[in-house]
């Protein structure tokens, strides 16, 4: 197993330790992980993203130009990363924002209302966890057991308590995935 | 074993430096390695290990420092990113010089100039050429992975003080950046002074005694005939080196009828390029020098008598090809190809540039 992935959005929407989290997990169930971000001179409200590659086997380049998922937060990264989505990957995103919806009939398209659940939670950093679960609902690569492991490992511990409320909001995302109609 | 964990590359380079027992960090911050001095301040290692850590007032005084305290047999070392680099290459020339041993780490970025902060891999001329002024080498090692970059503090070390040189980390702006799971080496401690005169004792300034010669680090002798038996003695040192120290990784070879030689990052995403070539039933193989210099030139001329030609991909506008060029010395075809200046190729691009070189592809 091979899963190859692109998180994309603005800057301060938890995309970098959505990936991290996810790379994470990856480590705690013994697979093979890496984790690039696109380190320009980005900051709050500029683009970010990052290519997270977790697999059964050695990982050979780091750097790839086309993706088994795309997780898209903004319009900027949709129209950027559409098309590098592999015939038959996964694309999900959360709508809040977008103008032009995904177009592409040879993929799998999901959307998940992250900005808005969050807001429901009360808490919009919950955001980038509500969006992580919605993708471990459509593609359970990682288990659940080691997704806490892997929070556990990527929180510093006097963070540790908002580990029960990542969690809620995980659970939420897996709840909330809706699949999307290209029309 | 060691631990288990997720790291940046950058951000490993400075805990295997305390848990190697380093006893100073001497640097200034340039992005893409600022994490090395941010990890080494979070840590504060002063506390634990005794580490002195500092973030001098320039690249120029940082280099300067690590003279002082190599000069003192301590294991001392910097890191930068190119430009920070070109500041201290006087520095690195006097260290090779006076035989000094220490660690520099380059987390290469696009150039010339100010260039840009995007990995680049523009400084092999740099690193393996001299760079500064005089008949020196220092010793680069190109780590692909994370894990190396743990690695390769502890091998730079040992090579350093085994020969008396600067060793170099040549790195980039992917693998200082990126993050991949790491076994970080178990915690040694620092060398105490009676270790300090056992293993440097014959050189190191470590206080003159009634029973032995002052101990003076310079690079100077105003006499040109001493100068160049000095130079003598450096030439031999690299000989030997190069005798001894070259290390290269080869990836499905065996077979191969063309060959991609690359190093650090670039060669990570030529393993993919071999591997989408040889789907399509093209005996594609790839050989990484880990060490640039000394560079695997033996067994580059070996594998000349094997394949029909050979690609050197580099994220510059080609410097590792000419030694690849000297190794293969007109015997078969060789080429360049990468793309540069802070933007890094995509295997499927190094699979269209080695079509359309050997397969008269488009």
């Amino acid at each position: 197993m091979t899963e190859e992935i692109i998180i994309a959005g603005f800057g301060g929407q938890g995309v970098l330790s959505m990936g991290k989290i996810l790379a994470y997990s990856g480590v705690m169930q013994n697979q093979e992980v890496s984790w690039m971000p696109s380190y320009g001179p980005e900051m709050r409200g500029g683009t970010a993203n990052v290519t997270v590659i977790i697999s059964d086997e050695r990982i050979s380049s780091p750097i790839i130009h086309e993706f088994d998922t795309a997780i898209i937060l903004n319009q900027q990264s949709l129209d950027k990363f559409e098309n590098t989505v592999k015939p038959g990957g996964l694309l999900l995103f959360d709508p809040n924002g977008i103008t032009r919806p995904p177009q592409r009939k040879d993929i799998n398209i999901y959307s998940i209302e992250g900005a808005e659940e969050a807001a429901k939670m009360g808490n919009p950093k919950t955001f980038n966890m509500i969006v992580m679960g919605a993708y471990i609902k459509i593609r359970p690569i990682v288990k659940m057991e080691n997704v806490q492991k892997g929070l556990e490992k990527s929180l510093p511990e006097r963070h540790h308590k908002l580990i029960p409320m990542n969690l809620d909001a995980i659970q939420v995302g897996m709840d909330k995935v809706v699949k999307f109609a290209v029309n | 074993m060691g631990e288990l964990k997720l790291m940046k590359g950058n951000e490993v380079i400075a805990e295997a430096a305390i848990r190697y027992g380093a006893d100073g960090y001497f640097g200034y911050p340039i992005t893409p390695q600022s994490e090395i001095m941010e990890t080494l301040m979070a840590q504060k290692p002063w506390e634990t290990t005794g580490m002195v850590v500092l973030q001098a007032e320039s690249e120029v005084a940082s280099i300067n420092m690590l003279y002082g305290g190599a000069a003192c047999g301590k294991r001392v070392m910097t890191s930068s990113s190119s430009p920070g680099l070109s500041l201290m290459l006087e520095g690195v020339s006097y260290l090779a010089g006076a035989e000094l041993p220490c660690l520099l780490v380059n987390v290469v970025r696009g150039g010339p100039g100010l260039g840009t902060i995007q990995p680049s891999q523009a400084d092999y001329f740099q690193a393996t050429k001299g760079g500064g002024h005089g008949d020196y080498q220092i010793i680069v090692l190109a780590p692909a992975s994370v894990q190396e970059m743990n690695d390769f503090v502890g091998l730079g070390f040992d090579l350093a003080f085994k020969y008396r040189i600067p060793s170099l980390i040549l790195s980039d702006g992917v693998i200082g950046q990126m993050m991949e799971k790491v076994e970080v080496s178990d915690y040694k401690p620092r060398w105490t002074d009676e270790e300090i005169q056992k293993i440097s004792g014959s050189w190191a300034t470590t206080g003159k005694t009634k029973n032995r010669e002052r101990h003076i680090a310079t690079s100077l002798d105003l006499q040109a005939e001493k100068m160049e038996e000095h130079n003598h003695k450096l030439q031999a040192k690299y000989r030997e080196i190069e005798k001894n120290e070259v290390r290269y990784e080869e990836f499905q070879t065996d077979d191969a009828e063309y060959l991609l030689v690359a190093y650090g990052s670039s060669a990570r995403i030529c393993q993919k390029s071999v591997t989408l070539l040889r789907q399509k039933g093209i005996k594609v193989g790839l050989l990484r020098p880990i060490t640039v210099w000394p560079f695997p030139s033996q067994r580059i001329a070996e594998l000349a008598n094997q394949v029909k030609g050979m690609l050197a991909v580099e994220m510059s506008a080609g410097q590792m090809v000419m030694d690849v060029k000297l190794a293969v010395n007109g015997k078969i075809p060789v080429s360049h190809f990468g793309r540069y200046g802070g933007v890094v190729h995509s295997p499927g691009e190094v699979v269209e540039a080695f079509e359309k070189q050997f397969l008269g592809g488009k």
